[in-house]
């Protein structure tokens, strides 16, 4: 047995070379042509996630339909997003070709003080799908709309409670918040019941545990579609082409409207330039039929801005969550 | 009915269906081999390849990937200790006791016919049940949640050992309190992560296993050296399990793939709960003189586990086939596989498109079998692997080890806390603390808490729900006598004495 003692050393240099070799990249090199010829897609969550799903969905029609040549991908998970973040704003002179994806909880996390970080501190690109959200009941419910519900919150509030698949302060949460504020329901009155995940959300309401649902609208709709759900209002502007008889809560006279977004950001002082050709990239992505194939496979809405409007739309997100958040206790007052 | 089983039948059995499903199986058992990488990293790395397919074949290889994956996993958690899924942490603890004794091949044998029976016996209730049983799955609440994982922690005792039952409690308190760090989900307030945002996440399940069982291990491999066994390799290869040996655990596989598949068709409970219960089980209906065997690689304490394990990974489709809810997250990256393959799981499916629904079950029975075969042959190679001289086998299953943690998340902090994770772990070692406790604590803590809080928040703040749900007083009851009756069972012994 003692031979074996002197090959374990050279195989642990072996192995620790492997290492090193691996982990050094290819330089970069692509400023100066006037398309785009690589990107480096970072994931700050773990492979199967939403994130994960939408950078590498958009990452392959991006090669198959012959648009980018060189795509990778990169998952960084830790600190609900924050140590994605803090990485691409360290390395930003290495990281001209990444795209970080991102959602809605970017702007909640960073309100929470979660990262001290915000969108301000990257270069937003674009949003590329979304999902509205919605209220659902059960299909035995004896709720069939909205204004039913309201009429048994202010008899009796403490008899209805809400799930979603968030923690409290998350995004269903605060959207269910959001519809109470504008219906003037007690922000106090509205009891909502966290669960770890949108499924196991579904579940506690089929089970009769809560008698109202905040979730993604693309969760919802397959569901409806087969009866086992009623959606009561969704948050979209307008209604949504695919189940065109459900009512908006603007239709109702209660001003909500919120997305959930996906999008891509890029790391702080990239070039105009650059920026202007991600605009032309994934404008010319949303005429390909891949594309289309993909969003629908996904039930992805589509909700694209780009550059500026991107920026705008995200202030206006924030402002929205912020005057909620504040009022609901999850952003203490600060010193301002 | 008959039409879609042999339509389904038949479309499996076709040659390039077959290939799928090896070729599934193969790259399933290689992924779940690897510490860290289970059913769902398996399936979501998958996916995008089978893009493309005939929907039949995609969905088939994938049930291929998804049960060799569980198998893999197994084998990491019999041969290194490395559980790199919280479902096969309960079959490590018989399992590599008989590995280390020189019995590997014997407990990957006995670990690939029991998965495979309890995924049998679990597809063919699937089959039979599914559409009654869907409203049982989504009968329980939060309150019975809550007492079905306080039962998963009674089987704490289980692991004790004798006279080691402080220590055991020290040990599960302190898995418990591990299971608080990270964003609390009831407040969205931060717990014990003092401020950095590594621990904001808590601290992953993986990891823990990792660090405290694989890691810990092979430190202490290398602090305490056992005698290189003598055992030569034709005898670590063996696969042979007696007549004897099969008449003991035939009545444990029975038992377990029933209970596993019962437990896998809640939501909230799945695999994880369904192994230790069925260990916990099978420990208390063993006799005074099986009972000391468990922990020191019984056949039963590894069969028990294995099975349920396997049988509530089938029984965690029937919510999904049957409601299109995904319980866990295998089924909810299921769920989406299904979709691109263009199949919406729900009532309709069984209604609308019986054939896909058949084609469905059919290609997880296929997937199945078609890994028994597969994999009986290799066990003596995949055993092999221990006959590796140590001073190579430990260096690799630190390696592993760390990799498998670091491929998941990709955060070097992991690494760190890992290894004071892996010494803290050593020092409890060395001190006879068992580890099992704390890891189910670990497991346990985090849904005993949040269903808690659902259950107490649902009810206005009251505990009514302990005797106004049935389900709820039932399981009290039953965690009560699980408690109650060893204590009585001693003091009557002792006043006898």
């Amino acid at each position: 047995m003692k031979t074996y003692d002197y090959f374990a050393m050279p195989f642990l240099i072996i192995l620790t070379a492997a290492c090193f070799f691996l982990s050094i990249r290819k330089s970069p090199q692509n400023l100066h042509s006037d398309s785009i010829q690589q990107i480096h897609f970072l994931v700050p969550g773990g492979v199967g996630g939403g994130w994960d799903t939408t950078a590498r969905t958009v990452g392959e029609v991006l090669r198959k339909a012959k648009l980018v040549p060189q795509i990778s991908y990169e998952n960084l998970s830790g600190g609900g997003g924050g140590k994605a973040i803090a990485h691409v704003i360290e390395t930003a002179k290495h990281q001209q070709q990444t795209l970080m994806v991102n959602s809605t909880p970017i702007v909640i996390r960073s309100l929470q003080k979660v990262f001290p970080q915000s969108f301000r501190d990257l270069t937003p690109i674009a949003s590329i799908i979304g999902d509205y959200s919605c209220l659902v009941v059960t299909k035995d419910s004896k709720y069939n709309n909205w204004s039913q519900i309201v009429a048994e919150y202010r008899q009796k509030p403490s008899k209805i409670s809400i799930a979603g698949g968030s923690v409290k302060g998350g995004m269903d949460h605060l959207v269910a918040a959001m519809i109470c504020e504008a219906c003037e329901i007690e922000l106090s009155d509205l009891v909502y019941i966290p669960y770890d995940a949108g499924g196991k959300a579904l579940a506690g309401l089929i089970s009769g545990e809560t008698q109202l649902l905040s979730t993604g609208l693309g969760e919802a709709m397959e569901l409806a579609k087969a009866g086992q759900l009623k959606i009561i209002a969704v948050t979209a502007p307008n209604r949504v082409k695919a189940i065109s008889d459900i009512p908006t809560f603007r239709e109702l006279g209660y001003d909500v409207v919120f997305a959930n977004w996906r999008g891509f950001f890029a790391p702080p002082g990239i070039h105009e330039k650059q920026r202007k050709l991600y605009d032309k990239l994934f404008r010319k992505m949303y005429d390909e039929v891949l594309w289309k194939e993909a969003r629908k496979k996904n039930g992805w809405s589509e909700i694209y801005y780009a550059n500026d409007e991107f920026t705008q739309f995200l202030q206006r997100q924030e402002q929205q969550l912020q005057k909620l958040m504040t009022k609901l206790g999850f952003i203490k007052e600060t010193q301002k | 009915m008959w039409d879609g089983i042999l339509i389904g039948i038949s479309t499996a059995f076709s040659p390039v269906n077959l290939i799928a499903v090896m070729l599934g199986c193969f790259a399933g058992t290689f992924i779940g081999l690897l510490p860290g990488l289970g059913p769902i990293s398996a399936i979501a790395l998958m996916i995008p390849i089978t893009y493309g397919l005939d929907p039949a074949t995609g969905m088939i290889l994938m049930a291929g990937v998804y049960y060799g994956a569980i198998f893999g996993g197994s084998t990491s958690s019999i041969l290194i200790n490395a559980p790199g899924v919280a479902g096969t942490v309960a079959s490590s603890f018989d399992g590599y006791p008989l590995a280390k004794s020189g019995n590997a091949g014997k407990a990957l044998a006995l670990a690939a016919y029991s998965s495979f029976i309890g995924g049998t016996v679990a597809t063919f209730l699937l089959l039979l049940f599914a559409p009654l049983l869907a409203k049982v799955s989504l009968s329980f609440q939060s309150s019975d949640y809550f007492m079905l994982m306080v039962l998963g922690l009674t089987t704490v005792a289980a692991f004790s050992g004798k006279g080691n039952y402080l220590k055991a409690g020290i040990m599960t308190i302190f898995g418990l309190m591990l299971s608080t760090v990270g964003t609390d989900l009831s407040t969205g307030v931060e717990r014990y992560t003092f401020g950095s945002i590594d621990l904001l996440d808590g601290i992953s399940f993986l990891l823990l296993a990792m660090a405290s069982f694989a890691l810990a291990e092979a430190l202490h491999n290398i602090l305490v050296p056992v005698k290189e066994s003598d055992t030569s390799s034709t005898e670590v290869s063996d696969l042979s399990i007696s007549k004897q040996e099969f008449g003991e655990v035939a009545p444990t596989i029975g038992r377990s793939s029933i209970l596993g598949f019962f437990v896998g068709i809640l939501p909230g409970a799945g695999a994880t709960i369904a192994s230790f219960l069925a260990y916990g089980v099978e420990r208390n209906l063993a006799s005074e003189e099986q009972k000391q065997k468990f922990g020191k690689g019984s056949l039963r304490g590894l069969a028990a586990p294995e099975t349920a394990n396997n049988a509530a990974c089938s029984g965690s489709f029937v919510p999904l086939l049957t409601l299109g809810i995904p319980g866990s997250g295998t089924t909810a990256i299921m769920l989406g596989a299904l979709i691109s393959y263009g199949v919406q799981p729900g009532p309709r499916l069984f209604v609308d498109h019986p054939q896909v629904f058949w084609s469905v079950i059919i290609s997880m029975y296929i997937g199945n079998m078609v890994l028994l075969i597969m994999n009986l042959p290799l066990i003596p190679y995949i055993a092999k692997l221990l006959t590796v001289p140590r001073p190579i086998l430990i260096p690799l299953i630190l390696f592993f080890s760390l990799i498998g943690v670091y491929l998941v998340s990709f955060n070097t902090t992991d690494l760190y806390i890992m290894v004071f994770i892996a010494i803290f772990a050593l020092l409890l070692r060395l001190l006879q603390f068992p580890i099992a406790p704390m890891l189910l604590g670990f497991i346990l803590g985090k849904p005993i808490e949040d269903n808690l809080y659902r259950a107490l928040l649902a009810n206005n703040g009251s505990v009514s729900f302990l005797w106004e749900r049935p389900i709820t007083l039932a399981i009290f009851c039953l965690v009560c006598a699980v408690v109650i009756l060893p204590c009585w069972r001693i003091y009557r012994k002792r006043s006898s004495d």
